[in-house]
């Protein structure tokens, strides 16, 4: 690289180190220090009445917690599952058409899909609460074509948990499609075409097995922040479908139960981690990072 | 994209007939549907921007879902929520500390992981994983692991702990946008600025910044986006000084005062704005 000879091999050396570790302290200190505080609080066993915890070296919360809210974990799985296939499902399309006949036009269609992201994530949920309710919009419309009996509620249901997670996480699946639609050589849609591939045949046996990383990529970035969100829930779902994300909220800030709190975060995170380990296993050397 | 199939041999008359009907696909099915996703993605920010110009008519000053006619009431008494003008101004003062923040040691950061590698700089392996898993983790864990570091070390919640957290999941977003911007980076350029008599500083200063600058600007965008608008982390860290996306909810909880709507109106106004204009920047200088 660039002359040693000017400054010392010293600091030449240094230069690295000295550039990374405001960075790095930072994310020490209050990134990796507290993820480690709190996976060791899932080795304490704590006693209920004083709430005091003793480092005992056994998962002594862990399996108990687990147990007691698997019910809510199993519905965080399901909502987030469900959004982000529907995210998919949305998205794929119009990424689709904006990476092959967008044009000049691309960045306009790309700020387009991220215009959810300029009003603020509460209060587009809090429209959305407003939107589904009885007498908002969709419900009056739809009662009012008698395509959906009189007593039919959307609020307070599932159903809404997921329309809000859909909506607010879409573009967090569309962007990767776009990204692993973009970067298709179109050379080699050049060469299906001149081996006769048809437009079908080639969307099946080029496009798509290239999109598969993005894809996947796509379905961890949107699933892993809708599995932890809570907000949809307390203010789509109301008090039914509890996610684990309330849950672990309710634990750290009404019940003081660090705990509890603690050993439910550790589940979670260690399941994000698991899909992301599944994912740079399947697709090899890929990071996800390349489609952020 | 679209080769003229009809010159193709006749032998192939399938590739023929099939041709025209995916043309369609492009032409006018797919431009309709991706249209249909822009106006899913807009109409709840048109509810909001409607609603923030609705008359109430009951006592309590909420937002209602019965439209009661047109009113500029809700733009000329903005401020008239005390704990919701305050609030603003927190989110607002907080975005732009941690944004200076976290762009400076991101960047610094990225430097370093782009120029060195290998024996030069141990480590860098650990740096990548770390800035993944600050990526890719909940952040309702990463605030509930925050909330219990200041709990087990007595620290007061408030601003100056949101000021950590808010650097803390800023920083990777940083330094992975200014790194995507820095891998194109003509290390010469540098090397002639020493070869001239520049010491590094200046180096820095009037050669490498200035390369670098787009990247730069794209990530403190992007710090300043997701601290104004966190909610999570900022629950969890906040104690008495409350920003304005936690304000927010508490509020609805009980019901929506309108001038969060005026809010919202006027903060995606000028973020659409600057958004387009420099679309139209960028595209003039291509």
């Amino acid at each position: 690289m660039s002359s040693p000879r000017r400054h010392g091999a010293w600091s030449r050396g240094l230069a690295p180190y000295l550039l990374s570790l405001p960075a790095g302290l930072w994310l020490l200190l209050l990134f990796v220090v507290p993820l480690l505080i709190m996976l060791s609080i899932t080795l304490k066993t704590c006693s209920p009445a004083s709430g005091a915890c003793v480092m005992t070296w056994q998962w002594g919360e862990l399996p108990h917690v687990v147990n007691q809210y698997r019910g809510q974990f199993v519905t965080s799985l399901i909502f987030a599952f469900v959004a982000t296939l529907i995210d998919l499902v949305i998205s794929f399309p119009i990424a689709y058409w904006i990476a092959f006949y967008g044009g000049r036009r691309k960045n306009f269609f790309l700020i387009m899909l991220l215009v959810p992201f300029f009003v603020s994530f509460i209060i587009r949920t809090l429209v959305w609460e407003f939107i589904l309710s009885d007498n908002g919009v969709v419900l009056t419309f739809l009662r009012g074509n008698h395509l959906v009996p009189s007593s039919f509620h959307v609020l307070g249901t599932g159903l809404a948990v997921v329309a809000g997670l859909a909506y607010n996480y879409l573009p967090f699946t569309a962007l990767p499609l776009y990204v692993a639609l973009e970067r298709i050589d179109r050379r080699v849609l050049n060469a299906a075409n001149d081996l006769y591939a048809t437009r079908r045949v080639t969307f099946m046996r080029v496009i798509l097995p290239l999109a598969i990383p993005g894809i996947f990529a796509a379905f961890l970035l949107t699933f892993i922040p809708a599995f932890g969100d809570y907000v949809n829930q307390e203010i789509l779902g109301g008090t039914s479908n509890t996610m684990i994300g309330t849950v672990i909220q309710n634990l750290f800030l009404i019940d003081s139960d660090y705990a509890g709190g603690a050993s439910l975060s550790a589940v979670l995170l260690v399941i994000s981690l698991l899909g992301i380990w599944l994912y740079a296993r399947l697709l090899g050397s890929r990071t996800i990072e390349e489609y952020l | 994209m679209s080769t003229d199939v009809s010159a193709v041999d006749v032998t192939a008359p399938v590739s023929g007939g099939e041709s025209r009907r995916p043309r369609h696909w492009g032409r006018f099915l797919l431009p309709t549907y991706s249209w249909l996703v822009i106006a899913y993605l807009v109409f709840p920010i048109a509810v909001m921007v409607i609603y923030s110009f609705n008359r109430v008519t009951s006592g309590l000053q909420l937002v209602s879902f019965t439209w009661n006619g047109f009113t500029w009431q809700w733009y000329r008494q903005w401020s008239n929520i005390p704990g919701l003008t305050s609030a603003f101004w927190l989110s607002l003062r907080l975005a732009i500390v941690s944004t200076v923040i976290a762009t400076a040691l991101g960047t610094l950061l990225a430097i370093a992981l782009v120029r060195y590698r290998g024996k030069r700089f141990r480590g860098k392996a650990g740096f990548e994983q770390v800035l993944f898993l600050n990526i890719a983790a909940p952040e309702i864990v990463m605030g509930a692991s925050l909330l219990g570091l200041f709990v087990t070390f007595n620290v007061a919640r408030g601003f100056f702990t949101l000021v950590l957290a808010h650097v803390m999941f800023s920083i990777a977003y940083v330094t992975v946008t200014v790194r995507a911007r820095l891998s194109g980076f003509d290390v010469a350029l540098e090397e002639a600025s020493y070869d001239l008599g520049a010491n590094p500083l200046a180096t820095f200063r009037l050669v490498t910044l200035p390369l670098i600058m787009p990247g730069v600007i794209a990530g403190a965008l992007m710090a300043f986006a997701l601290s104004i608008d966190d909610f999570v982390t900022s629950n969890f860290v906040s104690g008495s000084s409350v920003p304005f996306p936690v304000w927010v909810y508490g509020a609805s909880r009980v019901g929506t005062p309108p001038q969060v709507f005026v809010f919202g109106t006027v903060i995606f106004t000028v973020g659409i704005f600057f958004a387009l204009m420099s679309l139209l920047v960028s595209r003039k200088k291509t």
